[in-house]
């Protein structure tokens, strides 16, 4: 086991898991606490639209995927604004649109054809160690945002109705909240894949949150929770010759299961 | 006559009309609202009581008339309101305590960072105190009976010292001796706040209660009200035949409109 430490490779994807697992644990909770799940699902799968402009036009791919998905976020973010009925919908509408622009794009690019299902599992054992400088600055920025404005967030995420009444500025926030979404998305897309973006954004937060006091308890439990996740599956992945992404996935599911049932147990314990 | 509102007009309507979805919620809305009078906003289901409190404090916008709180458009003066809202909207399972709860009620004061100033942990345990619920400030809110979440609510909303309070039916989901303790703190803070309460229960107006404004698309005043009949069936409807009964107990009766 050791010896596997000591590969480069594998250190790059342990540590781009460890970036991409506290992004996500922050960010995911947000998600789940705002109801959001659907609205993050829909950047991450429209986001892909960027990747196929990056093909396409033969741009940069993490600058454009980053303004692509950010203009997605904030497209989402007016819609959702009010909550007006069908929001939902929509999110589908622009889900669907975006994945299909980047797989046409794709197709349309000359030569070369990139391997969607690189984007749907990633290839977390071929991040380059440029990547990770990148997406440490973005990790140190999602967490001195989330911090800054740690009490707006509560107050959006717990009754945004009280929270206007008080003058937070919940459209603000609003907005802010689902850029940040696009850019933890942006981190972890090359790394971890669309799907398993999906896994560390509401496996480990919808776990956290029933043991959780705080917003920021929560935080720090699915960050925990999605780095034990990533780093167990990359070496299950490695000694049964498996896909990393869909094996982490998995390992987060199996302990969801176990922890649902303990805590089940335990609660009935405690009521008897 | 214990009416003692003074001068100041704390809340006007001028003219309002509100529809949502194309259906006219309220209709013609005039009404004006003297500094610390204690007002019982009363109205069948639907007939627009949480419209009204939502229009005062500028989470609506109304279609057509001006809505002034404080002497300003509400989302400029809406912070120096108290609002305790109908239903806890924030999730059963959110991670929060008591205490964070009631310090959500003193933003947007040192909202940066993460930690809360040692003067608004104090003035929140205060209204925790308030409400018999300082004990229970650890706990987390989705372990609360629906009553403790109310008393929650009520502290958040009143830690900011507003100057106007609005409670959304403040009465719901507290039994009969509870309503009594309610009463009583509301009419201790009557002394400081103007305070606006929706009730859809006509046997809650207890006799700390000011001036009733009834509410069913149309809005009318009453100072030092009373209670008929016939307000009590604008509230239940032709098809249920009621009585009061009174028995020693302060009651009123308004006239028709």
């Amino acid at each position: 086991m050791l010896e596997l430490l000591a590969l480069p490779f594998f250190q790059n994807a342990i540590l781009a898991g460890i970036l991409v697992s506290i992004a996500c644990g922050i960010i995911g909770s947000l998600v789940v606490v705002n109801r959001s799940v659907f609205l993050a699902g829909g950047i991450a799968h429209a986001a892909y639209g960027g990747v196929g402009l990056a093909f396409f036009f033969a741009l940069p791919a993490f600058p454009t995927i980053v303004i692509f998905s950010v203009v997605i976020a904030i497209i989402m973010a007016a819609l959702s604004l009010n909550r007006r009925e069908r929001t939902d919908a929509i999110i589908g509408v622009l889900w669907a649109i975006g994945m299909a622009i980047g797989i046409i794009l794709i197709d349309l690019s000359p030569g070369y054809n990139v391997d969607l299902m690189s984007y749907l599992f990633g290839s977390i054992l071929t991040v380059p160690a440029s990547d990770l400088k990148f997406m440490a600055v973005l990790d140190l920025i999602i967490i001195g945002v989330i911090l800054f404005y740690y009490k707006n967030f509560i107050a959006m995420s717990y009754d945004r109705e009280f929270a206007k009444v008080r003058g937070v500025p919940v459209k603000k926030l609003h907005f802010l909240f689902l850029v940040m979404v696009a850019i933890c998305i942006v981190m972890s897309i090359r790394a971890v894949g669309l799907i398993l973006i999906m896994a560390l954004l509401t496996i480990a937060p919808f776990l956290a949150e029933q043991v959780s006091k705080s917003l920021l308890q929560m935080m720090a439990i699915s960050s925990g929770l999605n780095v034990g996740f990533v780093i167990l599956g990359l070496f299950i992945s490695y000694f049964f010759d498996l896909t990393s992404g869909a094996t982490i996935i998995l390992v987060a599911g199996i302990f969801f299961v176990i922890f649902q049932v303990t805590l089940r147990i335990v609660k009935t314990k405690k009521a008897l | 006559m214990k009416n003692n509102a003074s001068n100041r007009c704390v809340l006007k309507f001028y003219k309002v009309d509100f529809s949502f979805n194309g259906t006219k919620v309220l209709i013609d809305v005039n009404l004006e609202i003297y500094e610390k009078d204690f007002v019982a906003i009363i109205g069948p289901n639907g007939g627009g009581k949480t419209t009204l409190v939502k229009l005062a404090l500028g989470l609506l916008q109304p279609n057509k008339g001006q809505v002034y709180l404080l002497g300003e458009e509400p989302s400029k003066s809406c912070h120096l309101a108290g609002y305790m809202p109908q239903y806890p909207t924030g999730e059963k399972g959110f991670p929060i305590t008591v205490l964070d709860t009631v310090l959500l009620g003193t933003l947007p004061a040192g909202s940066k960072g993460i930690f809360f100033q040692r003067q608004a942990i104090e003035k929140a345990r205060d209204a925790l105190s308030l409400v018999g619920m300082d004990k229970l400030r650890e706990k987390k809110m989705g372990d609360l009976s629906g009553g403790q979440i109310q008393r929650v609510l009520l502290a958040r909303a009143i830690v900011s010292d507003p100057e106007i309070l609005f409670l959304d039916e403040p009465m719901a989901n507290i039994d009969i001796s509870g309503q009594c303790k309610l009463f009583d703190l509301m009419a201790d803070l009557n002394s400081r706040m103007t305070i606006c309460f929706v009730t859809h229960d006509i046997g809650l107006l207890s006799q700390y209660v000011k001036s009733v404004v009834c509410v069913n698309q149309k809005v009318h005043f009453h100072k030092a009200p009373e209670i008929t009949k016939d307000v009590a069936k604008l509230l239940m409807g032709e098809s249920c035949p009621m009585e009061l009964i009174a028995h020693g107990v302060p009651h009123r009766v308004l006239g028709s409109h």
